[in-house]
């Protein structure tokens, strides 16, 4: 099949790659670019565990063709650390217990740090609902619930200090 | 020094002493503390490595053709068009494995299960045949283009039919067979007939008695569906003659042995390993026959190949759970005091009998039935029969087939209250098993060990104010409004298990801790069990470091790596605590004795002289006078007592004396629109007394979880096939996961009641709220119609379900 050359942002890094038409961004990021956090848990878009942050909005890369993805902007959870240390959100997941076996986590932080910049103090409703897109078999959600309230709340302490 | 200065002295000195203590105690992060957990660090981070992470040069990627119908005869099978795919490598059928004796493979049941259809096919997406290509897009294009003929023959769905005399027959294999692994049988399509109990007894106990009540209860089914799917990497390395075999294994041990089995390949020349697992709840602990293609296109073809689910087939082929047809009785005195119970169930194993339970031990431990309850006498049969459905009949999140009946005698009991007009808490408290009466014989042949359930009921009404709840429920009658109290009182029996009843393949369900301490004090930790997310080098390393007296942190757990652990069972049935974590106190006491022998040349007192004190070794009435762990360690390693041998290691194998039996009290309070039959769960409490408790943190994680999915089971889940044997919603559509919007809020609670026999008194708690949460939520539905003369209401209660309930009654409008 012909095949297509893309160029992307990822995690701040300029990468290229080649692709077919029909290559999901997902198997690009796992397998050419060996990015290996974000998961595959259904290939359908019904479980959240591939989410990234494509162009400043929370995708399903096992929906998204590696090609849409030319010349944007991607975060996966291996950028959301910076400078070696770990982001609010990954700092209250440990702490509050919000994974288990850790499946889900990357897409779950991947969409929860979208939805902190979209609302930063969010109510427990407004996350419930903000994360209703990502699946966890392991948590009960409870204490990823916690981890993003308080991670939240970190986030507007710092900010406010800035 | 007058008398009272010493006094005051002697004081103080304990006062200090005390308070390093706890501060020592804190310093080691062992039993009872909230650790933080250690493999966290690398999931928050998407460093984690899962199966489907692992990348090695030149692999490959199979996946299978599977069959559009469930019973059908395969006339035959084209694989030219797809060898002709660029990038197709291999298309391999039952034909090319029948060579190797392949195309079959045992199961854990001593059934049998083709790994690629052999003639026939037995339900739809079965393993027809496995296309290896260069890489996962190739291998599907591979898939559309073999050509299979089939010729369609009846088919067998509904069990219930399964044992008629003009019943299609499904397994022409064994249809001559009088046994198929599991004792007699009475027709082609039946696998077995299981007993437990006294017939005669129990039929005196129902003739003789003031009040009986039945009832028929169908316990869907369903599916474990972890978050990963199964899949697998079988690597052959050509020189060597060494396989190694990465996958998805709950019990990467027994993987070993079976692969050995069926492959012939010496176990020394295998290498299993369980990578991070994404979750497995019973899922993962049975061989598919991925893993035996995989493993046979990796020799024939001399590269590593791997293969991964999809969801969809995750769902329709691996490892279905529950589908119990449950018929119950329950004899009982005027004041609802149980006298007798009686049950009768017809499993649904699917096409092959691959259910993964102790092999001695067909139906499970589905006779624990009698439950948290002192009934004198009962009876138990469980038949077995084939379907046109996909295999398996695992524990999913339960000891097997424990939540089975733990839902049917907790129906029951609220089935026999309506009866009596008696409370569904009143007629738990009058039939427990009261405290002081255990160790406790079941009649069906089980010796609880340790238990308060009337306490826990108590502490769980108090809680929520049940009383008032009664109170506000009523008036809501009054007014017509639907409101639900599900109560369960559940005991769970997990720990499999002894030896002497307990075995898979003849193996015995023992488990295993190596401990090896390092000279500077600190120390590795191996365990033949695998964690699929429940934090075992977390609380392993706190139970080694409450024996050991070496910090938590400076303790390194490793399981999962056959080359690298003892052989252990591996992790299902919430066997790690009871066993798995028994073997590590174990081992830790060992290296204890050891220390103890090195303290005392060190010291120079004989061992007797010596105390344990949380990290070190003191002498007796000379406090001062101590040897402390690490330096203990490097004594092992430099200045040893004549006839020791150098080294602090050792290896412990625990073969369980008993089950544990952990314990729970739960109450669901539901609200229901009787327009709609929409269900709002208004309030969850669930508290469970596992024991000694090693991470309160982790022990309300899986709580929080395993109510999770047993609201998922009662409320949405089952998969369900229409009359010909179409699997209806395989996929994430249709299948109920629940969100964290529908997900309740969960309350926690506890009380703890050790296992006398368990080394640190700990129960195992992952299973509990599965186990117990599915009849609570039942319950509760069935409690909101109670007073309208409902007696059961089959899950899963979806609001169309519910609905329908409420428009048979003429009450949705
Ligand atoms: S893998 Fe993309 S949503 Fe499930
Ligand atoms: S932690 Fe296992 S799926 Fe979320």
């Amino acid at each position: 099949m012909a095949k297509t050359e893309i160029k992307l942002t990822v995690n701040g890094e300029e990468v290229a790659g080649t692709v077919e038409p029909r290559t999901l961004l997902i198997h690009f990021l796992r397998e050419q670019l060996n990015l290996t956090g974000a998961h595959i848990g259904c290939e359908t878009s019904h479980c959240g565990a591939c989410t990234v942050d494509l162009n400043g909005k929370s995708v399903k890369s096992c929906t998204v063709f590696a090609v849409q993805a030319d010349g944007g902007e991607l975060l996966t959870v291996e950028g959301l650390a910076q400078g070696g240390e770990l982001h609010p959100l990954q700092a209250a997941f440990a702490e509050d217990h919000g994974l288990q076996c850790g499946f889900c986590t990357p897409g779950m932080l991947i969409r929860a740090q979208r939805l902190l910049r979209e609302n930063p103090d969010p109510s427990e409703a407004e996350i419930r609902w903000g994360i209703s897109g990502n699946l966890c078999r392991c948590t009960g959600y409870q204490n990823i619930v916690k981890a993003i309230r308080n991670a939240a709340q970190v986030m507007r302490q710092k900010e406010a200090a800035e | 020094m007058s008398e009272t200065q010493t006094e005051t002295q002697a004081e103080t000195q304990t006062e200090t002493q005390t308070a390093t203590t706890a501060e020592r105690e804190a310093a080691l992060g062992g039993i009872g503390c909230d650790k933080r957990r250690k493999e966290d660090a690398r999931f928050i981070r998407g460093q984690g490595n899962f199966v489907d992470d692992i990348k090695m040069p030149k692999m490959v990627f199979g996946d299978f053709v599977r069959s559009p119908h469930a019973h059908a005869r395969i006339k035959s099978i084209d694989k030219e068009k797809a060898l002709a795919v660029p990038g197709v490598i291999a298309v391999l059928t039952a034909d090319d494995l029948r060579p190797l004796n392949l195309h079959w493979m045992p199961t854990l049941a001593g059934d049998r299960q083709a790994v690629l259809a052999d003639e026939k096919v037995h339900f739809q997406n079965q393993e027809v045949a496995f296309v290896i290509a260069e890489d996962r897009y190739a291998a599907s294009d591979g898939i559309q283009l073999v050509e299979v003929d089939y010729e369609e023959l009846p088919v067998l769905i509904d069990p219930k039919k399964a044992l008629d005399d003009d019943a299609p027959i499904l397994r022409e294999d064994v249809k001559d067979k009088d046994e198929v692994g599991q004792g007699p049988r009475r027709h082609p399509n039946h696998i077995f007939n299981w007993q437990s109990g006294d017939k005669d007894a129990t039929d005196k106990a129902f003739d003789g008695a003031a009040v009986t009540v039945k009832e028929e209860m169908f316990y869907q089914r369903v599916h474990p569906s972890p978050l990963e799917t199964c899949g697998c990497v079988a690597s052959m390395d050509a020189v060597s003659g060494r396989l190694t075999l990465y996958g998805t294994f709950q019990a990467p041990h027994v993987v070993r042995t079976v692969v050995s089995l069926i492959s012939g390949l010496a176990e020394s020349n295998i290498r299993v390993v369980s990578p991070d697992v994404g979750g497995g709840f019973g899922n993962k602990v049975g061989p598919y026959p991925g893993y035996v293609c995989s493993v046979v296109g990796s020799i024939v073809l001399g590269r590593p190949v791997k293969w991964i689910e999809s969801r969809i087939d995750n769902i329709s082929t691996t490892a279905f759970a529950r589908d119990y047809h449950m018929s119950c009785e329950l004899a009982a005195d005027k004041d609802g005091r149980i006298t007798g119970l009686r049950a009768n169930v017809l499993a649904d194993h699917g096409a092959f009998n691959s259910h993964a339970q102790p092999m001695k031990w067909p139906a499970g431990f589905f006779n624990i039935v009698t439950g948290s309850y002192d009934i004198p006498t009962a009876h138990v049969t469980v038949d077995g029969v084939y379907t046109n459905k996909a295999p398996g009949g695992v524990a999913y999140r339960c000891s097997f087939r424990v939540t089975e009946a733990a839902y049917l005698i907790e129906r029951m009991l609220d089935v026999l209250a309506q009866k009596l007009g008696i409370d569904k808490a009143e007629i738990r408290l009058r039939n427990f098993i009261k405290a002081e009466q255990f160790p406790y014989q079941s009649c069906l042949g089980w010796e609880y060990d340790s238990g308060d359930y009337t306490t826990a009921l108590k502490q769980a009404m108090k809680a929520v104010g049940y009383e008032e709840l009664r109170k506000e429920q009523a008036e809501k009658r009054a007014r017509g409004e639907l409101m639900g109290i599900g109560i369960a009182t559940f005991t769970e029996i997990v720990g499999a298990g002894p030896s002497r009843n307990c075995d898979i393949l003849g193996i015995k369900m023992f488990e295993s801790c190596e401990i090896r301490v390092h000279p500077t004090g600190s120390a590795i930790a191996r365990i033949g069990t695998k964690s699929t997310g429940q934090g075992h080098e977390t609380t392993y390393a706190q139970i080694i470091a409450s024996e050991i007296g070496i910090p938590s942190d400076l303790i390194t757990v490793e399981e999962g790596d056959t080359d690298v652990g003892p052989y252990g069972l591996g992790t299902y049935g919430s066997r790690s605590t009871p066993v798995g974590a028994a073997a590590a106190a174990r081992a830790g006491r060992k290296i204890r004795d050891k220390a103890r022998k090195i303290a005392a040349h060190m010291l120079e007192v004989s061992e007797s002289d010596l105390e344990w004190d949380v990290d070190r070794f003191t002498v007796k009435g000379v406090p001062d006078l101590s040897a402390a762990m690490k330096d203990i360690a490097m004594a092992a390693y430099s200045n040893l007592p004549e006839g020791l041998e150098h080294g602090l290691e050792v290896v412990d194998y625990y073969d369980p004396p008993n089950m544990t039996y952990p314990f729970g009290a739960y109450i669901c309070v539901v609200d229901i629109d009787r327009h709609t039959g929409e269900i709002s769960v208004r309030k969850f409490y669930a508290l469970d007394d596992c024991g000694t408790r090693i991470n309160p943190m982790i022990i309300e994680g899986q709580v929080h979880g395993g109510l999770t999915e047993a609201f998922a089971i009662a409320m949405g889940q089952e998969i369900v096939f229409d009359e010909i044997g179409n699997v209806l919603g395989a996929s994430l559509l249709d299948y109920f996961l629940p969100t964290a919007v529908e997900t309740p809020h969960w309350e926690t609670d506890h009380t703890v009641t050790p296992s006398p026999h368990h080394p640190i008194g700990a129960k195992g708690v992952g299973e509990s709220p599965n186990v117990g949460g599915v009849p609570a939520f039942s319950n509760a539905v069935v409690d909101a119609f109670a007073h309208l003369d409902v007696t059961h209401m089959p899950m899963p209660h979806t609001a169309w379900r519910v609905w329908q309930t409420c428009h048979d009654l003429g009450i949705d409008k």
